[in-house]
Protein backbone atom coordinates (compact mmCIF):
# COMPACT_ATOMS: atom_id res chain seq x y z
CA UNK A 1 0.00 0.00 0.00
CA UNK A 2 1.66 3.50 -1.04
CA UNK A 3 1.90 5.41 2.08
CA UNK A 4 3.95 8.53 0.22
CA UNK A 5 7.10 7.53 -0.37
CA UNK A 6 8.23 8.53 -3.83
CA UNK A 7 11.28 7.93 -5.09
CA UNK A 8 14.98 7.48 -4.14
CA UNK A 9 15.71 10.90 -3.92
CA UNK A 10 20.25 10.83 -3.09
CA UNK A 11 22.75 8.87 -1.66
CA UNK A 12 25.52 10.04 0.17
CA UNK A 13 29.11 8.18 -0.91
CA UNK A 14 32.46 8.21 0.63
CA UNK A 15 35.60 8.34 -1.06
CA UNK A 16 38.88 8.48 -0.46
CA UNK A 17 39.80 10.90 -2.74
CA UNK A 18 37.48 13.79 -4.04
CA UNK A 19 39.19 14.68 -6.96
CA UNK A 20 39.30 11.24 -8.44
CA UNK A 21 36.30 10.81 -7.29
CA UNK A 22 34.64 13.57 -9.05
CA UNK A 23 36.07 12.98 -12.72
CA UNK A 24 34.94 9.33 -11.95
CA UNK A 25 31.13 10.61 -11.38
CA UNK A 26 31.37 13.54 -13.65
CA UNK A 27 33.60 12.31 -16.51
CA UNK A 28 32.79 8.72 -16.82
CA UNK A 29 29.51 8.29 -15.79
CA UNK A 30 28.31 11.92 -17.06
CA UNK A 31 26.94 13.41 -14.09
CA UNK A 32 26.48 16.93 -13.79
CA UNK A 33 28.51 18.65 -11.14
CA UNK A 34 25.49 21.17 -9.34
CA UNK A 35 27.05 22.55 -5.58
CA UNK A 36 29.41 22.13 -3.17
CA UNK A 37 29.23 23.27 0.50
CA UNK A 38 31.53 24.04 3.19
CA UNK A 39 32.00 20.53 4.82
CA UNK A 40 34.00 19.94 1.15
CA UNK A 41 31.21 18.01 -0.19
CA UNK A 42 30.17 17.84 -3.93
CA UNK A 43 26.22 17.67 -5.03
CA UNK A 44 26.18 15.84 -8.67
CA UNK A 45 22.97 15.33 -10.28
CA UNK A 46 22.06 12.93 -13.71
CA UNK A 47 20.27 14.92 -16.09
CA UNK A 48 16.43 13.81 -16.18
CA UNK A 49 16.44 14.72 -12.97
CA UNK A 50 13.95 17.36 -11.92
CA UNK A 51 15.54 17.83 -7.67
CA UNK A 52 19.19 19.76 -8.18
CA UNK A 53 21.00 16.44 -6.76
CA UNK A 54 20.53 12.85 -5.70
CA UNK A 55 24.66 11.67 -5.37
CA UNK A 56 26.88 13.42 -2.59
CA UNK A 57 30.74 12.84 -2.38
CA UNK A 58 32.22 12.80 0.65
CA UNK A 59 35.77 12.44 1.38
CA UNK A 60 36.46 10.06 4.01
CA UNK A 61 39.03 7.47 5.79
CA UNK A 62 36.72 4.84 4.73
CA UNK A 63 35.23 4.33 1.17
CA UNK A 64 30.96 3.11 1.36
CA UNK A 65 27.57 4.94 1.72
CA UNK A 66 26.62 7.50 4.83
CA UNK A 67 22.56 7.23 3.81
CA UNK A 68 20.21 6.83 0.82
CA UNK A 69 17.06 9.03 1.15
CA UNK A 70 13.81 8.51 -0.36
CA UNK A 71 11.74 11.82 -1.44
CA UNK A 72 8.08 11.44 0.16
CA UNK A 73 4.91 13.24 -1.48
CA UNK A 74 4.62 16.24 1.09
CA UNK A 75 5.98 17.44 4.61
CA UNK A 76 2.54 15.56 5.93
CA UNK A 77 3.67 12.70 4.95
CA UNK A 78 7.30 12.89 6.89
CA UNK A 79 5.66 13.43 10.39
CA UNK A 80 3.20 10.52 9.78
CA UNK A 81 5.63 7.77 8.66
CA UNK A 82 8.74 9.29 11.72
CA UNK A 83 5.84 8.43 14.13
CA UNK A 84 5.20 5.20 12.76
CA UNK A 85 8.75 4.28 12.81
CA UNK A 86 9.40 5.53 16.03
CA UNK A 87 6.22 3.21 17.23
CA UNK A 88 8.07 0.23 16.02
CA UNK A 89 10.52 1.31 18.87
CA UNK A 90 13.26 2.78 16.34
CA UNK A 91 15.07 6.33 16.52
CA UNK A 92 14.20 8.75 14.11
CA UNK A 93 16.24 11.56 14.11
CA UNK A 94 15.29 15.18 12.38
CA UNK A 95 17.81 16.74 10.64
CA UNK A 96 16.65 20.49 10.03
CA UNK A 97 16.65 22.24 6.66
CA UNK A 98 19.75 23.41 4.85
CA UNK A 99 21.98 20.64 6.57
CA UNK A 100 21.87 19.37 2.84
CA UNK A 101 22.28 22.07 0.52
CA UNK A 102 18.75 23.24 -0.63
CA UNK A 103 17.30 20.37 1.14
CA UNK A 104 14.33 20.48 3.56
CA UNK A 105 14.47 18.20 6.63
CA UNK A 106 15.12 15.12 6.58
CA UNK A 107 14.13 11.92 8.69
CA UNK A 108 16.93 10.10 9.30
CA UNK A 109 17.27 6.57 10.95
CA UNK A 110 18.49 3.56 10.96
CA UNK A 111 17.25 0.09 9.30
CA UNK A 112 17.30 -3.29 11.06
CA UNK A 113 20.39 -4.11 8.70
CA UNK A 114 22.07 -1.08 9.89
CA UNK A 115 22.42 0.74 6.82
CA UNK A 116 21.31 4.72 7.35
CA UNK A 117 18.10 6.00 5.35
CA UNK A 118 16.50 9.34 5.35
CA UNK A 119 13.09 10.60 4.02
CA UNK A 120 12.75 14.43 2.90
CA UNK A 121 9.80 16.63 0.95
CA UNK A 122 11.69 19.71 -0.32
CA UNK A 123 14.48 19.99 -2.62
CA UNK A 124 15.23 22.93 -4.73
CA UNK A 125 14.13 21.75 -8.21
CA UNK A 126 16.51 23.08 -10.83
CA UNK A 127 14.45 20.87 -13.78
CA UNK A 128 16.01 18.81 -16.31
CA UNK A 129 19.92 19.56 -17.29
CA UNK A 130 20.06 21.33 -20.34
CA UNK A 131 16.29 21.01 -21.51
CA UNK A 132 13.39 23.73 -20.98
CA UNK A 133 10.32 22.10 -19.60
CA UNK A 134 8.32 24.04 -22.10
CA UNK A 135 8.36 22.60 -26.18
CA UNK A 136 11.54 20.40 -24.32
CA UNK A 137 14.15 19.15 -26.83
CA UNK A 138 14.74 15.01 -26.86
CA UNK A 139 18.22 15.71 -24.50
CA UNK A 140 20.78 17.67 -24.35
CA UNK A 141 23.92 18.60 -25.81
CA UNK A 142 27.39 18.27 -23.78
CA UNK A 143 26.78 15.51 -21.58
CA UNK A 144 29.65 13.38 -20.62
CA UNK A 145 30.53 9.75 -21.28
CA UNK A 146 28.03 7.44 -19.94
CA UNK A 147 25.58 9.91 -19.98
CA UNK A 148 23.50 8.46 -16.76
CA UNK A 149 19.92 9.25 -17.01
CA UNK A 150 19.14 8.73 -13.10
CA UNK A 151 20.51 7.69 -9.95
CA UNK A 152 18.13 4.63 -9.61
CA UNK A 153 18.78 2.33 -6.80
CA UNK A 154 21.29 0.75 -4.27
CA UNK A 155 21.61 -2.43 -3.19
CA UNK A 156 23.23 -2.97 0.46
CA UNK A 157 24.11 -6.00 2.13
CA UNK A 158 23.24 -6.40 5.59
CA UNK A 159 21.82 -9.70 8.51
CA UNK A 160 18.33 -8.57 9.51
CA UNK A 161 16.48 -8.86 6.10
CA UNK A 162 13.39 -9.67 7.87
CA UNK A 163 13.62 -6.72 10.10
CA UNK A 164 13.69 -4.25 6.84
CA UNK A 165 10.98 -6.06 5.12
CA UNK A 166 8.75 -5.49 7.93
CA UNK A 167 9.97 -1.63 7.59
CA UNK A 168 10.09 -1.03 4.28
CA UNK A 169 6.75 -3.23 3.41
CA UNK A 170 4.45 -2.60 6.25
CA UNK A 171 5.76 0.84 7.12
CA UNK A 172 6.86 2.77 4.51
CA UNK A 173 4.51 0.95 1.98
CA UNK A 174 6.86 -0.73 -0.17
CA UNK A 175 6.36 -3.70 -1.94
CA UNK A 176 8.27 -6.73 -2.45
CA UNK A 177 8.65 -7.24 -6.21
CA UNK A 178 10.90 -9.66 -6.21
CA UNK A 179 13.01 -12.13 -3.46
CA UNK A 180 15.32 -14.91 -3.23
CA UNK A 181 14.27 -17.98 -1.05
CA UNK A 182 17.00 -20.54 0.43
CA UNK A 183 16.06 -24.19 0.59
CA UNK A 184 14.71 -23.91 4.34
CA UNK A 185 12.15 -20.66 3.32
CA UNK A 186 14.49 -18.31 4.95
CA UNK A 187 14.66 -14.72 2.07
CA UNK A 188 18.33 -13.81 1.36
CA UNK A 189 17.60 -10.98 -0.93
CA UNK A 190 14.74 -8.45 -1.26
CA UNK A 191 14.08 -6.11 -4.34
CA UNK A 192 11.60 -3.66 -2.81
CA UNK A 193 9.77 -0.70 -4.86
CA UNK A 194 7.59 2.26 -3.98
CA UNK A 195 6.94 2.98 -7.73
CA UNK A 196 6.42 0.65 -11.22
CA UNK A 197 10.24 -0.04 -11.05
CA UNK A 198 11.56 -3.47 -10.49
CA UNK A 199 13.11 -2.27 -7.43
CA UNK A 200 14.21 1.33 -6.03
CA UNK A 201 16.20 -0.37 -3.19
CA UNK A 202 17.27 -4.01 -2.68
CA UNK A 203 18.95 -5.97 0.44
CA UNK A 204 21.42 -9.15 0.47
CA UNK A 205 21.86 -11.13 3.45
CA UNK A 206 25.49 -11.24 4.89
CA UNK A 207 26.99 -11.96 8.09
CA UNK A 208 28.03 -7.85 9.07
CA UNK A 209 25.67 -4.89 8.95
CA UNK A 210 25.73 -1.77 6.96
CA UNK A 211 27.80 -2.77 3.96
CA UNK A 212 27.24 -1.58 0.98
CA UNK A 213 26.96 -3.22 -2.49
CA UNK A 214 26.32 -0.57 -5.23
CA UNK A 215 24.63 2.52 -6.45
CA UNK A 216 22.96 2.53 -9.62
CA UNK A 217 22.19 4.58 -12.69
CA UNK A 218 19.99 3.65 -15.84
CA UNK A 219 20.97 4.26 -19.52
CA UNK A 220 18.01 3.76 -21.84
CA UNK A 221 19.06 1.34 -23.92
CA UNK A 222 21.27 -2.09 -24.27
CA UNK A 223 23.54 0.01 -26.48
CA UNK A 224 24.41 2.62 -24.31
CA UNK A 225 25.05 -0.49 -21.67
CA UNK A 226 27.77 -1.74 -24.01
CA UNK A 227 29.42 2.10 -24.95
CA UNK A 228 29.33 1.98 -21.36
CA UNK A 229 31.65 -1.11 -21.24
CA UNK A 230 33.55 0.51 -23.79
CA UNK A 231 34.48 3.21 -21.80
CA UNK A 232 35.44 1.47 -18.79
CA UNK A 233 38.12 0.03 -21.24
CA UNK A 234 39.00 3.03 -22.30
CA UNK A 235 39.42 4.62 -18.98
CA UNK A 236 41.31 1.47 -17.59
CA UNK A 237 38.72 1.71 -15.12
CA UNK A 238 38.44 -0.99 -12.16
CA UNK A 239 35.70 -3.57 -13.85
CA UNK A 240 33.49 -6.49 -11.90
CA UNK A 241 31.10 -8.21 -14.66
CA UNK A 242 29.30 -7.41 -17.66
CA UNK A 243 27.85 -6.56 -19.85
CA UNK A 244 25.34 -9.19 -19.09
CA UNK A 245 21.78 -9.30 -17.94
CA UNK A 246 20.38 -9.85 -14.52
CA UNK A 247 17.63 -12.79 -13.83
CA UNK A 248 16.42 -11.01 -10.67
CA UNK A 249 14.59 -8.03 -12.78
CA UNK A 250 16.05 -8.95 -16.04
CA UNK A 251 18.10 -5.64 -16.62
CA UNK A 252 20.94 -5.48 -18.82
CA UNK A 253 23.77 -4.44 -16.97
CA UNK A 254 27.64 -3.65 -15.82
CA UNK A 255 29.34 -3.30 -13.07
CA UNK A 256 32.20 -1.67 -12.22
CA UNK A 257 33.71 0.27 -9.32
CA UNK A 258 34.77 3.78 -8.80
CA UNK A 259 38.51 4.90 -7.56
CA UNK A 260 37.98 4.26 -3.83
CA UNK A 261 36.18 0.90 -4.62
CA UNK A 262 32.59 1.51 -4.03
CA UNK A 263 31.09 -0.41 -6.51
CA UNK A 264 28.44 1.02 -9.69
CA UNK A 265 25.92 -0.53 -11.95
CA UNK A 266 24.58 1.36 -15.15
CA UNK A 267 22.13 -0.69 -16.80
CA UNK A 268 18.85 -0.26 -18.97
CA UNK A 269 15.43 -2.31 -19.46
CA UNK A 270 13.96 -5.03 -16.95
CA UNK A 271 10.57 -5.24 -15.46
CA UNK A 272 8.05 -3.46 -13.84
CA UNK A 273 5.55 -3.95 -10.99
CA UNK A 274 2.18 -3.11 -10.16
CA UNK A 275 0.62 -2.77 -6.75
CA UNK A 276 -1.48 -6.29 -8.01
CA UNK A 277 1.79 -8.11 -9.11
CA UNK A 278 2.81 -10.95 -6.93
CA UNK A 279 6.05 -11.35 -5.58
CA UNK A 280 8.69 -12.53 -8.21
CA UNK A 281 11.01 -15.85 -6.43
CA UNK A 282 13.96 -16.67 -7.36
CA UNK A 283 15.40 -20.39 -5.84
CA UNK A 284 19.13 -19.50 -3.80
CA UNK A 285 19.53 -23.19 -5.76
CA UNK A 286 19.65 -21.16 -8.94
CA UNK A 287 21.43 -17.65 -7.57
CA UNK A 288 23.78 -17.81 -10.07
CA UNK A 289 21.01 -17.52 -12.81
CA UNK A 290 19.25 -15.60 -10.75
CA UNK A 291 22.30 -12.61 -10.15
CA UNK A 292 23.90 -13.17 -13.98
CA UNK A 293 21.59 -14.57 -16.18
CA UNK A 294 24.24 -15.92 -18.76
CA UNK A 295 27.19 -16.66 -17.16
CA UNK A 296 24.82 -19.06 -14.30
CA UNK A 297 27.28 -18.47 -11.86
CA UNK A 298 28.63 -15.54 -9.41
CA UNK A 299 32.06 -14.25 -9.31
CA UNK A 300 33.11 -14.27 -6.24
CA UNK A 301 33.95 -10.99 -5.97
CA UNK A 302 29.41 -10.00 -6.54
CA UNK A 303 29.39 -12.04 -2.78
CA UNK A 304 33.16 -10.66 -1.29
CA UNK A 305 33.63 -7.01 -2.52
CA UNK A 306 31.79 -4.56 -0.69
CA UNK A 307 32.53 -1.59 1.33
CA UNK B 1 67.31 5.00 -23.73
CA UNK B 2 65.53 4.59 -20.39
CA UNK B 3 65.25 1.05 -19.22
CA UNK B 4 62.71 0.77 -17.26
CA UNK B 5 63.40 -0.66 -13.55
CA UNK B 6 61.51 -4.08 -12.32
CA UNK B 7 60.85 -5.03 -8.75
CA UNK B 8 60.62 -8.96 -8.18
CA UNK B 9 57.51 -9.61 -5.93
CA UNK B 10 57.89 -12.79 -4.04
CA UNK B 11 53.89 -14.26 -2.89
CA UNK B 12 55.11 -16.83 -0.03
CA UNK B 13 52.19 -18.49 0.66
CA UNK B 14 50.81 -18.89 -2.81
CA UNK B 15 54.78 -19.58 -4.01
CA UNK B 16 54.62 -17.32 -6.92
CA UNK B 17 56.64 -14.54 -8.10
CA UNK B 18 55.61 -11.75 -10.26
CA UNK B 19 57.41 -8.89 -11.26
CA UNK B 20 55.90 -4.83 -11.15
CA UNK B 21 57.58 -2.12 -13.20
CA UNK B 22 58.64 1.12 -11.29
CA UNK B 23 55.39 3.46 -10.26
CA UNK B 24 53.16 0.81 -11.45
CA UNK B 25 50.58 -0.65 -8.50
CA UNK B 26 51.29 -3.79 -7.19
CA UNK B 27 47.98 -5.95 -8.06
CA UNK B 28 47.36 -3.94 -11.35
CA UNK B 29 50.73 -5.21 -12.57
CA UNK B 30 50.03 -8.67 -11.05
CA UNK B 31 46.36 -8.69 -13.20
CA UNK B 32 48.40 -7.59 -16.72
CA UNK B 33 51.29 -10.78 -15.92
CA UNK B 34 47.98 -12.83 -15.72
CA UNK B 35 48.97 -14.22 -12.27
CA UNK B 36 46.70 -15.13 -9.39
CA UNK B 37 48.45 -14.64 -6.59
CA UNK B 38 46.33 -12.08 -4.56
CA UNK B 39 42.79 -11.94 -4.62
CA UNK B 40 41.27 -9.25 -6.81
CA UNK B 41 38.21 -6.99 -5.77
CA UNK B 42 37.41 -3.63 -6.35
CA UNK B 43 40.87 -2.51 -7.19
CA UNK B 44 40.62 0.86 -5.07
CA UNK B 45 41.45 0.64 -1.70
CA UNK B 46 37.61 0.42 -0.58
CA UNK B 47 36.85 -3.85 0.01
CA UNK B 48 40.07 -5.09 1.19
CA UNK B 49 40.21 -8.76 -0.69
CA UNK B 50 44.02 -8.07 -1.60
CA UNK B 51 45.19 -7.57 1.77
CA UNK B 52 48.56 -8.70 1.77
CA UNK B 53 51.24 -8.07 4.52
CA UNK B 54 54.39 -7.26 3.26
CA UNK B 55 57.07 -9.02 4.99
CA UNK B 56 60.58 -7.32 3.64
CA UNK B 57 60.77 -4.47 1.23
CA UNK B 58 60.10 -0.92 0.78
CA UNK B 59 56.91 0.83 -0.81
CA UNK B 60 54.07 3.50 -0.71
CA UNK B 61 51.06 3.27 -0.83
CA UNK B 62 48.06 5.81 -1.70
CA UNK B 63 45.43 6.13 1.00
CA UNK B 64 43.39 2.81 1.88
CA UNK B 65 40.68 2.05 3.37
CA UNK B 66 41.12 2.39 6.92
CA UNK B 67 38.20 -0.07 7.94
CA UNK B 68 40.94 -2.62 6.22
CA UNK B 69 44.20 -0.87 7.29
CA UNK B 70 44.08 0.07 11.22
CA UNK B 71 47.03 1.93 11.96
CA UNK B 72 48.66 -0.59 13.91
CA UNK B 73 48.36 -2.62 10.94
CA UNK B 74 50.01 -0.29 8.31
CA UNK B 75 52.73 -0.15 11.01
CA UNK B 76 53.13 -4.03 10.91
CA UNK B 77 53.50 -4.04 6.97
CA UNK B 78 49.77 -5.08 5.99
CA UNK B 79 48.75 -3.51 3.14
CA UNK B 80 46.16 -3.36 0.29
CA UNK B 81 47.89 -4.41 -3.06
CA UNK B 82 46.01 -2.43 -5.19
CA UNK B 83 47.22 0.21 -3.38
CA UNK B 84 50.98 0.07 -3.11
CA UNK B 85 53.58 1.12 -5.41
CA UNK B 86 56.63 -1.26 -4.29
CA UNK B 87 60.30 0.76 -4.36
CA UNK B 88 62.05 -2.47 -3.80
CA UNK B 89 61.59 -6.02 -4.59
CA UNK B 90 59.35 -7.31 -1.86
CA UNK B 91 58.35 -10.36 0.00
CA UNK B 92 54.82 -10.46 0.47
CA UNK B 93 52.24 -13.09 2.21
CA UNK B 94 48.64 -12.51 0.38
CA UNK B 95 45.39 -14.10 1.78
CA UNK B 96 44.74 -11.92 4.50
CA UNK B 97 41.15 -10.35 3.98
CA UNK B 98 38.76 -10.35 7.22
CA UNK B 99 41.81 -11.97 9.02
CA UNK B 100 40.68 -10.70 12.32
CA UNK B 101 44.04 -11.99 14.15
CA UNK B 102 45.70 -8.38 12.36
CA UNK B 103 42.60 -6.23 13.35
CA UNK B 104 42.73 -6.14 17.06
CA UNK B 105 44.56 -3.15 18.42
CA UNK B 106 47.96 -4.29 20.17
S1 LIG C 1 40.94 -4.95 -4.37
FE1 LIG C 1 39.54 -3.93 -3.00
S2 LIG C 1 40.92 -3.07 -1.58
FE2 LIG C 1 42.27 -3.85 -3.08
FE1 LIG D 1 21.44 -3.00 -9.26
Amino acid sequence: MKKGVMRPGHVQIRVLDLEEARKHYVDLLGLIEMDSDDQGRVYLKAWTEVDKYSVILKEADEPGMDFMAFKCLNEAVLDSLAEEIRALGMTVTELPAGDLKDCGRRMQFVVPTGHTFELFATKEQTGKWGINNVNPEAWPRGLKGMQATRFDHCLMYGDDLEGNLTLFRDVLGFDLSEQVIDPEGNRIALFLTASMKAHDVAFIKHPEKNKFHHASFYLDTWQDVLKAADLISMTDTSIDIGPTRHGLTHGQTIYFFDPSGNRNEVFAGGDYHYPDHETVTWKAEQLGKAIFYHDRQLNERFLTALT
Amino acid sequence: MNAQRHFQIQVTNRQQAFSVPEGELLLHAMEKACQQAIQVGCRGGGCGLCKIKVLEGAFHTKRMSKAHIKEHEAEAGFALACRVFPESDLVIESDHFNDLSTQQTA
